[in-house]
């Protein structure tokens, strides 16, 4: 009998504690956002977040789209070549970069790099004292750190989306061709034929919410790390973990909202 | 308590983190002009009575004044306005390293949009000057600093936007005794010169004696003694000799697992 109790309680408390913690995270996202519309703006910190998510990514975020473009090409190929549909990669291809893969890789490559880093260093403020004395310094740490690190992240995301889309299509445009034997002028207005404007709108809002998530997530775990340097440690693994997550599960939410039918 | 309204007065500040009471019941008194120094040992609640006053922790009972004026009931805004005449040295500087020295120092006077970069810029290599360093040192990233120049800038960053009340959480700790000696020294300067109300607290005694006017014990989240600085070595209190001599034996009795 007991030993149930014991379960039920570990249960309860676990369920209470994800409570806590999502209501945390909520009163945390809101008060980043409001702080976003508010004075003082710190535009030299939002230009430096900026500058770190989006300029800074564009590599990793470039070579990941255009290896995505190459892999998708050869595999539509040689799997719709099963049922003669060879045909329809460009279709494919400009199809899931634009709605998909370039939205959610693009996302998962950035969370990793950026959402740590961010995590990281505001952890490492946290237990060095340098979020208390910007309090001190008659300075909101919601309003400096936070703030900007999510502006940057919604307005950077979709520019890195749109280069991982044309890197995307570049990258199947490359394969088709070279090794597929597909026409350069063909396989162009086939992809821009079929392609529609909603493809890529729906694509650069996933990117937009998915760099809210990734600046949220590596902001919270770094404001609320406590305990010195394995602190931190495990800040940034949550941060990342938690960011790839949501990225999924919100992926979904998104491609309901705006495709279910 | 006398008819004079104190710089800060704290009374019945009581503070617990789970099972944990840390402050049980404060009652302290800062007269203005004053250098109070708080001494206790680790996890004694030095630091968490710092920030219950700096508004960094929220204490759970008590009444927290500064001017006669209760800030824990006062609305946010008016709250943050009371704080910022507030200067505080960080035990380990809390300098923001991804700004240089000079941004460091004058962090408060930029946040509160008084003066422009380049006054900043001038005035931050001024009060670096003041704590004896050279105006060049601006330039460099903190870490590349040592120890006692870190202790140096953030003495600096303290006293730039001139405050009424000044906090020093453990000035030496690490330093070697010479430039223990030179912070007590530019900090007693810093706090005549702005004639500031000043709150130090330290393990170190000698620093004790050199910055204090008046001396407080904390033990187990309550004030056990107070009186003159100069009195910490006989105080005649059997916790505070046992503490300022460091003798093992007394009423202080340290929690060991053998």
């Amino acid at each position: 009998m007991t030993s149930i109790l014991d379960s039920v309680a570990a249960i309860g408390r676990a369920v209470i504690g994800a409570c806590r913690t999502t209501g945390a995270l909520a009163v945390f996202a809101a008060t980043g956002l409001s702080h976003i519309f508010r004075p003082p703006f710190y535009g030299r910190m939002f230009a430096a977040a900026l500058l770190e998510i989006g300029y800074f990514s564009l590599p990793v975020v470039a070579l990941t789209a255009i290896f995505t473009g190459m892999v998708l090409a050869l595999q539509s190929y040689t799997g719709f070549a099963r049922f003669s549909a060879e045909g329809a990669v460009a279709n494919v291809v400009v199809l899931s970069v634009t709605r998909e893969l370039g939205p959610v890789l693009a996302a998962l490559m950035v969370s990793g790099r950026v959402g740590a880093a961010m995590a990281a260093e505001i952890g490492t403020m946290r237990v060095t004292d340098q979020i208390d004395a910007l309090s001190t310094l008659s300075t909101d740490p919601m309003k400096y750190l936070v703030a900007p690190r999510l502006l940057a992240g919604i307005v950077a995301m979709p520019l890195l989306v749109v280069v991982a889309d044309i890197l995307g299509v570049l990258g199947g445009f490359i394969v088709s061709t070279l090794k597929l034997g597909f026409n350069p002028g063909n396989y162009l207005t086939k992809t821009l034929d079929f392609v529609q404007t909603m493809d890529v709108v729906s694509g650069l809002v996933k990117a937009a919410v998915f760099g809210f998530v990734i600046a949220l997530m590596g902001c919270y775990q770094g404001y609320n790390s406590r305990g010195g340097a394995q602190g931190v440690g495990a800040a940034t693994t949550s941060a990342v973990v938690a960011a790839s997550i949501l990225i999924l599960a919100f992926d979904y939410v998104l491609t309901e909202m705006f495709f279910a039918r | 308590m006398s008819g004079v309204v104190p710089k800060i007065r704290l009374s019945g500040v009581c503070k617990a983190f789970g099972d944990k009471v840390v402050l049980d019941g404060i009652d302290l008194d800062v007269p203005a002009r004053t250098s109070l120094v708080v001494i206790g040992g680790s996890g004694s609640g030095k630091s968490v009575l710092l920030k219950c006053i700096l508004g960094l922790i929220e204490p759970d009972a008590g009444k927290i004044e500064i001017d006669g004026r209760d800030v824990l009931r006062m609305p946010r805004e008016e709250q943050t306005r009371a704080r910022a005449g507030i200067g505080m040295l960080f035990q380990n500087g809390a300098l923001f390293d991804s700004l240089p020295v000079w941004e460091n120092v004058a962090f408060g006077l930029l946040a509160q949009g008084k003066i422009a970069r380049r006054e900043a810029r001038e005035r931050a290599g001024e009060f670096l000057e003041q704590v004896g360093l050279a105006a060049s040192v601006g330039d460099l990233s903190p870490a590349e600093l040592s120890g006692g120049m870190q202790k140096r800038v953030a003495l600096a960053r303290a006293i730039a936007a001139r405050p009424d009340i000044l906090f020093f959480d453990e000035p030496t700790t690490g330093l070697d005794p010479i430039m223990g000696a030179v912070i007590d020294g530019l900090v007693v300067d810093c706090v005549k010169r702005l004639g500031s109300t000043a709150v130090a607290i330290t393990h170190d005694m000698a620093s004790a004696r050199r910055i204090g006017d008046q001396a407080a014990m904390i033990h187990k989240g309550k004030i056990v003694w107070s009186g003159p600085a100069g009195r910490l070595m006989d105080s005649g209190n059997a916790m505070v000799d046992q503490f300022t001599h460091g003798r093992r034996e007394g009423p202080i009795q340290m929690e060991l697992r053998r």
